[in-house]
Formats: C-alpha cells, sequence, structure tokens
C-alpha cells in the first residue's frame, strides 16, 4: 500500500498528489508534461517534495511539514523501490551478468526472494549473461533492466514508459514478462505509458494525471 | 641515435617530473573536474577561471609567483622547509611543482568533460538498487570516468614534458637536477657547437609528443570500449 500525499513545486510547475495505491499493477498516463515521471522520481526519492508525505507499507518514506517542522526522508538506496526507465539504463560497463546482480548484491540473504536462476529463466535471458550492454537489442536490454529490478527483490517496482522506445513486435515480446512479474514474484508496479493499449493489457486500475494533479481514478 | 650523459639525464629526469607532476594532477584533478561539473556553488565561475588561469598566462608568471611563495624567503618555502625540512627551489621537486600548476587545467577539464557525459540516469538507477552514493561514485561514475580520466593523465605527462617557462623560472636551469628536455634544448642551442645535441633532443621530443598522443588515443578507446561506447 502506497499513501502519497505531496506537494512538489520546481521553478513553474507544482505537482500535488494525494492518493492510495494499492493494486498490483496501477497505470498512469497522461499528456506529456503532466507530472508522470517527476511522480516516479519523487516516489523513488530521486526528487525531494518540499512538503508531505509518502509511506510504502506503512514505512514513512517522506515526512516534510513546515508547521510542525518534521523532516523525514528516506533516500533511494534505502527505499527499497525499483525504477525501470524508458531505455532499461544498464551499466555500459558491466556485462549483462553483473548488471543483473549489481542490486542483488546490496541486499542481504534475508531481503532475498529471487535467485539468479529464476530470474534469467523468468525474463529468457541466459544467452545474454556474458554479453556488454552495447551488443543487445532494445528488446534484450529491457527484459534484463527489468530481470536487475525484480532480482533486487524491491517493494514496489516503478515503471517509466518502460516499452515506448521498442517497436510493436518487441512491444508485445515484453508485454507478457510483466504479467510475469505480477503473478509469479508478486511485486506491486507502477507503470507510466501514453499507450491506452498496454493499459488494458497490464494495469487493474488508472489514474490520470494533467498539469501535475490526479484528475481521474479509474479502477 | 647515440645520446651522451647530460641528454640521458634530460630525459631521465624528464619522465621523472613528467611521472611526479602527473601522480600529483591525479586526484586534485578529478575533484575539481567533478566539482566543477556536477555542484553549483558560490562564486563558481571565480574557482573555474582561477583553476584554468595557468593554460592561459604566461608560464613565468606561476613560476614567478611560485618563486616569491615556495622560495626560500617565500612564506610556504620557509614554512616546509623549518618544518619538514622540504625545499623546493632550484631542485626536481620544484620542477615537479611547476609542470603539475601548469598542466592541471588539462586534468580538471577532461575530468570534467568526462563526468558532464555521464547520463546521470545510470547514477539514479544504481542509487534505486540499492547503492549509497559513495558506492554508486565509485561503481558508475568513476569507472565511466576512465576514458577521460587516462586523457587527462597523459595530456598533464605530455604538457610535463614540455613545460619550459615555469620550471626556468622557479627553480632554474641547473643539469642533473632542475634540466629537462626543453631546458636542456634550450641550453644545446647557447652552446657554439650545441646543435647536434639540439637536433638530437628535439627528435626525442618529437617522438615523445607523438607516442604520447597516440598512446592517449590507443588507451582512450580501449577504455571506451571497455565502458561499452562505440566510437566511429
Amino acid at each position: 500500500m502506497l499513501n502519497l500525499d505531496f506537494t512538489f513545486q520546481r521553478d513553474n510547475f507544482c505537482l500535488h498528489i494525494c492518493t492510495k495505491i494499492d493494486a498490483p499493477i496501477t497505470g498512469i498516463s497522461g499528456p506529456s508534461g503532466s507530472g508522470k515521471s517527476t511522480l516516479l522520481a519523487v516516489i523513488a526519492g530521486l526528487l525531494k517534495p518540499q512538503c508531505g508525505h509518502i509511506a510504502l507499507n506503512n514505512r514513512t518514506l517522506l515526512s516534510q511539514h513546515s508547521v510542525d517542522k518534521t523532516n523525514a526522508f528516506i533516500p533511494p538506496h534505502k527505499r527499497k523501490v525499483g525504477l525501470v526507465f524508458q531505455d532499461g539504463q544498464l551499466l555500459p560497463h558491466l556485462s549483462v551478468r553483473n548488471n543483473l546482480l549489481y542490486g542483488y548484491r546490496n541486499i542481504s540473504e534475508e531481503q532475498r526472494h529471487f535467485s539468479l536462476r529464476e530470474i534469467v529463466e523468468l525474463f529468457e535471458i541466459d544467452h545474454l549473461l556474458e554479453r556488454k550492454i552495447n551488443t543487445l537489442s532494445g528488446g534484450e536490454k529491457q527484459r534484463v533492466a527489468l530481470g536487475r529490478a525484480v532480482l533486487y527483490s524491491p517493494e514496489l517496482l516503478l515503471l517509466d514508459e518502460p516499452i515506448s522506445a521498442l517497436d510493436e513486435r518487441l512491444k508485445h515480446q515484453i508485454l507478457p514478462f510483466f504479467l510475469r512479474i505480477k503473478s509469479e514474484c508478486k511485486i506491486p508496479m507502477i507503470y507510466v505509458t501514453h499507450s491506452p493499449n498496454e493499459i488494458e493489457f497490464l494495469t487493474d486500475t488508472r489514474l490520470i494525471m494533467n498539469n501535475g494533479q490526479l484528475i481521474a481514478n479509474e479502477s | 641515435m647515440n645520446l651522451t650523459e647530460p641528454e640521458w639525464q634530460a630525459l631521465a629526469l624528464s619522465a621523472q617530473v613528467g611521472v611526479w607532476a602527473t601522480l600529483l594532477c591525479l586526484l586534485p584533478g578529478i575533484s575539481c573536474g567533478w566539482l566543477l561539473a556536477r555542484k553549483d556553488f558560490f562564486a563558481k565561475p571565480a574557482f573555474e577561471a582561477l583553476l584554468f588561469m595557468p593554460m592561459v598566462l604566461p608560464p613565468t608568471v606561476p613560476g614567478y609567483l611560485l618563486l616569491v611563495t615556495f622560495g626560500s624567503q617565500g612564506s610556504v618555502g620557509k614554512w616546509l622547509k623549518n618544518n619538514f625540512n622540504v625545499e623546493f627551489v632550484f631542485n626536481w621537486k620544484g620542477a615537479v611543482l611547476a609542470s603539475a600548476i601548469i598542466a592541471f587545467p588539462l586534468m580538471v577539464q577532461a575530468a570534467k568533460l568526462s563526468v558532464q557525459m555521464i547520463d546521470r540516469r545510470l547514477e539514479q538507477a544504481a542509487s534505486t538498487l540499492g547503492s549509497s552514493p559513495f558506492k554508486v561514485w565509485f561503481t558508475v561514475t568513476l569507472p565511466l570516468m576512465l576514458p577521460g580520466i587516462l586523457v587527462g593523465l597523459i595530456m598533464v605527462f605530455s604538457r610535463s614534458l614540455g613545460e619550459f617557462g615555469a620550471t626556468i623560472t622557479f627553480v632554474g636551469n641547473i643539469a642533473g637536477e632542475t634540466r629537462t628536455l626543453p631546458l636542456a634544448i634550450y641550453s644545446a642551442t647557447h652552446q657554439v657547437d650545441g646543435d647536434a645535441m639540439a637536433m638530437r633532443l628535439i627528435f626525442i621530443s618529437l617522438a615523445f609528443a607523438f607516442f604520447a598522443l597516440l598512446l592517449s588515443n590507443i588507451l582512450s578507446r580501449r577504455a571506451e570500449k571497455w565502458i561499452g561506447l562505440n566510437r566511429a
């Protein structure tokens, strides 16, 4: 369960969100510049709102109130919130195997819910393990990025237009993997996209944003 | 090509000064490059201008300022002599200091450019995978800076080999102590029978410069390949 109630202001843009998210996959859509990616960055801890409260599974990630001067901010590396970018953002100096293990090595045995073998089989990337990142296709990169994020065993997975850069054929190859994360890994996801088809296919709840605000919440 | 004893001395001293100047520039150069690329702070333009001044000043100016500061009567020079028994003036350590100061902007510039070229979302991705800022720096930022750092190091080394004005002003032209390649060429051109020696040293300088640039190119290509960048 993710509780959001915060205001983030930058230059002339103001993102004000107040909602609860508890669906297995929540879709977020809206026009460019409406604040979708900013919302994900705030949840991941990459941006710090000026005031408000964010809690994930009853764990406070942010508590920033000017009136009673409470101030709590959990930095991104301590949040256990995974983020997959549009272009994967795989580390180019590491092999696929070491990219997959990058987050995995940062958590203790008890925190590990999956093994490398399970993830490799789940995303069908066994044959890529020793490859360099610059030799992968767009679809392969996204599967590795998803595998890396899931292997980190996050409490919440944020997906920022994860397949928008792929062609239609690759999109159809990748989409079932999100359903696998949902059914087999049981990691709740927030999925940002412009595509109504992806929203229809994947998500249980749909939030629509415009000009820094949620304007609709459809289940 | 047979070199005489003084020519070998100049060559060895140049290499020694170049290596030490390069080592001296390494950590401060990376730090300043990263600072300039990533942080905004009060008087940043003035700080940057100050760092890059040795590139545009006549080398005799930093040389003279070093002499005034680190000389036996200079405030820092006196303090170092009294407390650590270290002297810079008129010895090879001074030549290292002069070379490092003149070449330092090259290291800063290379490091700054290499940081600016790193996609910050790579670092953000690493932090969302549980890496602290410290770990992100060592596992993502630093490896991706490597091609720039290598180029910077070779540029500093090459610039040190060619350093003349600041060195002669600060530490003089003492055979076997501060007479590096360019100073030896200068001395040879002032000797009645020094033309042959000057030519030999000029050939060595040309070869050094060419191979340093070639090595810089090869190493940076290898480093780029290692970090997964493709270059035409």
